[in-house]
Formats: C-alpha cells, structure tokens, sequence
C-alpha cells in the first residue's frame, strides 16, 4: 500500500444497537450492582493477578457492556476472586459474584 | 389379650414409621464409605458406644446445650424429650407388673387405663398412677409452653422463630394434641372406673358431673391414638425426624466419622438430625439485614425438600456462628461449602502465568513471611510486620514481597476446587523451595488453608502467635501502656483455628483489654466476609456497623483485631483507630 506518512487504524466504533448484550443483561439479573460501576479504575490498581497480566476489572466490567465478550472471555481467566477489587470499590460493585456470574453466562451461551 | 379397634391408627403409625425409618436409614449406611462403615460397626465395642449413650442422655434428652442458649426454651425441651422418655419407660414397667407377664402387646402401655381398671392389683400401683399422672402434667405443661412459644418466642430468648412448612405445621399440631387428648381419655375412663392417678381421677370425677362419659370414652380413646398415628406417620417428613436420627448422628460421631469434603450416607444422617429448633436463626448476623431465608435450618431445610438454591447456597459468610450455638452439632457451615462445589465450573479460570513463574533459589533462613493478597492491601500490616523482625534480630524471608498468587481459599470459597488446587500447588512449589522451617501469615483466610489443605510438613503460625513467642523469648520487649483496647476475634482465626489467646496476650502487654458481649467462639463477623457471595455491600455494611457497635460499647482507645480483611472492613466505620495486632506491637516495641 502506499505510504502515505500516516496509519490507519481499525474502525473502533462501538455500535450499541448490534452489540450483544446477552451476556451483560445475564450478569445484570443475577448481580445488578455490576450497574453502578463508574469505571473508576480502582479496582484495576490493586488486581493481585494484575501484577502478571493485564486483568482489571475495569476492563472487564467496560468491555462487558460494550459486548466485547470474547475479550471478556479471555481476560477473566486470570482472576483468582482474591476478593481485593470488592474491598475497594467505592461503588459497593459485588465484583466476586460478577466474575462468578460472568463465567456462568459465558458457559449458558457458549460464547 | 386386650383389644379394641381404635388401637389399630396408633399399631399401623408405629408401623409405618418403623418401615421407613429402617429403609432409609439402611439405604445411608450403604452410603456411606467403607471406612466409616468400619468405624461404626467397630464402635459398637469400643468406649465410644457409653460415650453415646451418655451424650444421647444429655443432649437428646436433658438438652444441655439447649439451656445454654436459654432456660425456658431448654425446659420446654427437657420436658417433652425427657418426660416422654420417662412416660414410656415407667408405662412399660407399670404394664408388666399388670400383667404378670415379661411380653405384652406393643400398645399396652399406650391404652393401660382403658384395658386395666382394676388398679390394686399389685404392689406400688398407687405409686405409678402418681408418677404416670405426674409425667402427664409435665408433658401438658410442655405442650403449653410450645403453643406459647409460637406466640411470644421473645420469652424463649427467640427473636425469630422458624418458619415452618406443611408437613411440619401436621406434625406439630398433631404433637400438640397427642397430651391433652391422652389426658382427656385417661380421666374420662377413670371417671367411670376410677383408675386415675391425682390429675386425671380428679378431673374424672369433675368431668363425670356434667359429661356423659359413656358415651364419650371411645371417641376419646380414638382421637388419642389418631393423634398419635398422624405424629408417627409426619415424623420422618417433618422436624421432629430429628429425634430419631439424631441418636444415629451421636454415635457415629463418637466413633470418629467427620464431615468430609463431600455428601455421603453421614451428611446424610447430620442433614436430617436437624431439628428446626431455629436457634440458628438468631445466631446469623444475615438474619437482622435480609429477609431472605437463607439460615443453617433453611439451608438444610431445602436441601431435604431437594429444592436447594443457589442463592442460599451462596449467602453465607460461612462465619460458623450457626454451628456453634447448633445444639445437634450439625456442622452447617461446612455442609454449605461441600455443596458449593456441585455449582463449580467446568471452564473459566486457569492460571498459566502462576506455572511460568520460577520460585527465587532456596535461602539460608528458617522463618518465612507470606503476607497474603490482603495484607497487600493493609500496607501497614506488613510493614509492621517487616520492622518488627528487623529489631527483633530475625532473618527471615519475605516470600510475596512482590505479590504471589492467591491461597487459594477464596477460590474454593466459590465451590471452584479444582481450579483453586493450582494456585494452591503453585504457592506449595514456592514455600516447599524456600527451605524455610516456619511460615508465618498475617491472613487468617491464608493461615486456615495453609494449616487444612496445603500438607506443607512445617510449621505454620499467624503473625500473633509468632509475635508472642518472640515476646516469650525476650526478643522483643513491649512497654505497657495506660491505653485500652477492645479485641474483634476474626472468624477464621477464631472459631475456624481456634486461636483466642495468642492475640489478647498480646495485647495484654500492650494496655488494658476490654471484654466485650459476645466474644471468642461466640464473636460477630466483621460483614465483609469472603465466603459471601451475595449480599450487596449496603447490607454488609450493616453488619459492620452491628459489630462496631458492640465491639465500641465500652469506649476503647482502639479497636485491634488480627486479620487485614477485618481491618479494612471495621476501619470504613469506626470512629476509633483500628489496629492490627502487629502495628500495636510495632507501636510499643
Ligand atoms: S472500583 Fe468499582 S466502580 Fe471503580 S471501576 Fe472497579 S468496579 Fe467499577
Ligand atoms: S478478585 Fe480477581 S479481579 Fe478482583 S482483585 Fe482479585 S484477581 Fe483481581
Ligand atoms: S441447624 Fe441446629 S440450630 Fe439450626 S435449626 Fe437445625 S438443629 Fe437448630
Ligand atoms: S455460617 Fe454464619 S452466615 Fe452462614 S448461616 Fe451460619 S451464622 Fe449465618
């Protein structure tokens, strides 16, 4: 291709009428406080498998509702449900049981 | 023989119930491993057989432990377990004296005063009319309180009491006409024939003056044995299952068989001796923030109807205080964690990155510092911990200085066992590879899976014990102070490990330590518990502030407790200092 001096990167729009948020709304039902996530990133600061990968549940609560599951997918693997990220969160967000319930879902719908 | 046709309801209930008891009970022996089986038939022959029968004799009939929760309830329940017990036994006695004769009729005892009016008959017959009439009205004075109780548990010591289902409802009340109507056809008979004792001749001779009694002693005497078939035949459907199977429980206990790691024909036994008594209820700390049902009893009580969720699965702080106060000893706690593995996951976690990592080559030191996920939390903690050993001259190593994988007890917390089994070997392949001889922890969460599922073969201890002992042996000196401190036990170090002292030693030296309400085995969690999974954090901190309150009652300088996951729980709402047991001996070193 020619060059330009410039890059193109992928298109990362995020269209919320095609994403699929089965999975979100699945999680949602069982554990609504992943709602009040204000992706504030506390959480991700002190992610004990954090220090190996790049887990956060910030990411993970982001990409989650963006319907990026099989990022989501990927990711969680990591946690350990250490419990640190609930501790912190000034929101009251029940991670545990949202890492638990997200691995459910993913299992329910295959992804 | 004697005989009448309403015998027959009380003979086919006696029957049915036998039949039951005796398929299922068989059906759980068969269930069970084969190395419990041999201790049980091996206990038969050993001191654990009159150990038994001893305990049955002071729970399942004094109701001893029953007392220590409350002296009425304790009563009510001595009374119908021990005076029914008394009545059957003293029945049976009465009816061979009548008879001349060693075998009778199974339900002679039951129907004597219809069958016998000739009470003169042998010696010490007054004696029993007495003692017979005098069960009696022990029993009716029980089948009061009990109605009482469902009105005014408060008077029980009751906050709560539990709610019961169908078949319970049945049981019950046919239990709570089963006395009355006994001493109903017992006074109606000796009004015609006076054949009564001091209550039911009495009330024969007051009932023959406006009743007629003839026509009136067969429906009686029916009702009472119906009574008893309903009871018999709701038994092993109902709560009151429990006074059967509980005497299994009991002896397979003291032949040495414990909750393993999975169901088997004993959980089944432990599952059933649950009596419904509700203690429990007011026990769990849930109970006063959510209305949900999710207590030891409704746990238990779900999984016998096979209609168990997973929402009462997982909403417990698997604090122990429900085990504790349970005065069967049913270890309900331990049951729940056995039953969240049913829900583990097949995919979802794996942990590559903790099997690249290569452990740092052995050192030349014999003390190991694990200072666990959250200790990294409560930085304070570790540092604490760091400049303590410094002073105190030991060499030591600091195996998660940088941050380690999870213990793993969170992991298996959420029923997910096999994946919580690699982070597990990853920590086991670090702490074998460090030569280290001791390993000391600041979480309690780390300690107990440490000590119960990591077979290390060396020394574990919590920061508190090792601290003591560095006291003990003059390492480190602690200068008193006027200060005094109130002392929050954290339930796996406490009811879990068991471990009360160590940390109030401790504090001992360091100032004045308070007592508080309910402390040591009996000590409230600080709400912030990892086992649960469901509560939202508004509830929780509830709980907390429900602990604060009674931790705070005597007005501490500061609040210690010995765990970072307590510390950061009770630190969000106290308006006092709270300290972890290093920091205070940090502080007074
Ligand atoms: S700390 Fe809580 S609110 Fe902040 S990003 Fe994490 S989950 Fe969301
Ligand atoms: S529970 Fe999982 S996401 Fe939360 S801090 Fe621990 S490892 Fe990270
Ligand atoms: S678990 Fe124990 S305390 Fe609770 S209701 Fe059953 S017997 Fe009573
Ligand atoms: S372990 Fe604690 S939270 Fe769970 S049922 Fe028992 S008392 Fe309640």
């Amino acid at each position: 291709m020619k060059n330009f001096g410039y890059t193109r990167h992928t298109d990362r729009q995020i269209d919320f009428d095609a994403t699929d948020k089965r999975l979100y709304q699945f999680v949602f039902d069982l554990e609504p406080s992943i709602n009040l996530c204000i992706f504030c990133g506390t959480c991700a600061a002190t992610c004990s498998a954090g220090h190996f990968t790049t887990l956060s549940f910030r990411r993970i609560s982001l990409l989650l509702r963006r319907g990026m599951n099989d990022i989501v997918k990927k990711e969680i693997e990591n946690c350990m449900l250490c419990g640190k990220c609930q501790l912190v969160c000034p929101k009251g967000v029940n991670t545990r049981n949202v890492i638990l319930q997200i691995v459910k879902g993913i299992e329910k719908y295959e992804l | 023989m004697n005989y009448n046709h309403f015998v027959i309801p009380f003979a086919a209930g006696a029957l049915i119930l036998f039949a039951i008891l005796v398929a299922r009970y068989a059906y759980w022996i068969v269930q069970m491993p084969r190395s419990d089986r041999r201790k049980a038939w091996t206990g038969f022959f050993r001191p654990a057989f009159f150990r038994s029968l001893w305990e049955v004799f002071r729970e399942s009939l004094i109701h001893k432990k029953v007392f220590r929760v409350n002296a009425m309830l304790g009563w009510m329940h001595m009374s119908f377990a021990f005076g029914w017990f008394l009545l059957i036994i003293f029945g049976t006695i009465e009816t061979k004296f009548h008879k001349h004769k060693v075998f009778n009729m199974p339900y002679d005892p039951i129907f004597l005063r219809y069958f016998e009016h000739d009470e003169k008959q042998f010696f010490f017959s007054q004696g029993f009319s007495f003692v017979m009439d005098f069960l009696l009205l022990i029993l009716l004075a029980a089948t009061f309180l009990a109605i009482f109780k469902r009105i005014r548990s408060r008077f029980f010591g009751m906050k709560r009491t539990t709610r019961l289902i169908l078949g319970d409802r049945i049981a019950l009340y046919s239990l709570w006409s089963v006395f009355p109507l006994r001493f109903l056809a017992e006074s109606f008979t000796s009004g015609l024939h006076h054949n009564g004792g001091f209550l039911t001749g009495t009330a024969g001779i007051a009932f023959s003056s406006f009743l007629p009694l003839q026509q009136l002693e067969l429906p009686a005497w029916w009702a009472y044995s119906s009574a008893l078939f309903v009871f018999f035949v709701f038994l092993p459907f109902s709560r009151y299952n429990h006074i059967p199977t509980e005497l299994f429980l009991i002896f397979l206990r003291n032949c040495g068989i414990k909750t393993s790691g999975r169901f088997s024909g004993f959980t089944e036994f432990e599952i059933y001796s649950c009596s419904r008594c509700g203690i429990c209820i007011d026990k769990c700390q849930l109970a006063e923030v959510r209305p949900q049902q999710t207590q030891a009893v409704y746990f238990l009580q779900q999984i016998r109807r096979n209609i168990l969720q997973p929402q009462t699965t997982f909403n417990c702080l698997q604090c122990g205080r429900c085990t504790e106060f349970c005065p069967v000893g049913i270890k309900a706690d331990t049951l729940r964690s056995i039953k969240r593995t049913d829900y583990s996951l097949e995919y979802g976690f794996s942990y590559k990155y903790a099997e690249e990592k290569i452990p740092p080559p052995a050192l030349p030191v014999d003390v190991g510092y694990f200072a666990g996920c959250m200790t990294h939390l409560t930085p304070s903690i570790k540092i604490a911990m760091e400049n303590i050993m410094k002073k105190a001259g030991v060499r030591y190593h600091f195996i998660d200085r940088d941050g380690t994988v999870c213990c793993g007890r969170p992991l298996s917390l959420s029923g997910n066992e096999r994946q919580a089994r690699l982070l597990m070997r990853e920590n086991k392949y670090i702490i074998r590879n460090s030569g280290i001889k001791t390993l000391v922890t600041s979480c309690p969460i780390c300690l107990r899976v440490f000590r119960e599922s990591y077979d290390l073969g060396i020394e574990v201890l919590h920061h508190s014990q090792y601290l003591l002992r560095l006291a003990e042996e003059g390492k480190i000196s602690l200068k008193p102070t006027d200060a005094v401190f109130a002392y929050h036990d954290p339930c796996d170090l406490g009811r879990g490990l068991k471990i009360y002292e160590e940390p109030r030693m401790l504090i001992a030296r360091c100032g004045e330590l308070l007592h508080t309400q309910q402390e040591k085995n009996e000590a409230l969690c600080c709400g912030n518990s990892l086992a649960d999974f469901v509560t939202p954090e508004p509830r929780k901190q509830e709980m907390r502030d429900h602990t604060l309150q009674e931790l705070l009652l005597n007005n501490p300088d500061a609040l210690i407790t010995a765990c970072p996951l307590c510390k950061k729980s009770l630190t969000y709402g106290s308006n006092v200092p709270v300290k972890d047991i290093a920091e205070l001996v940090a502080e007074n070193q």
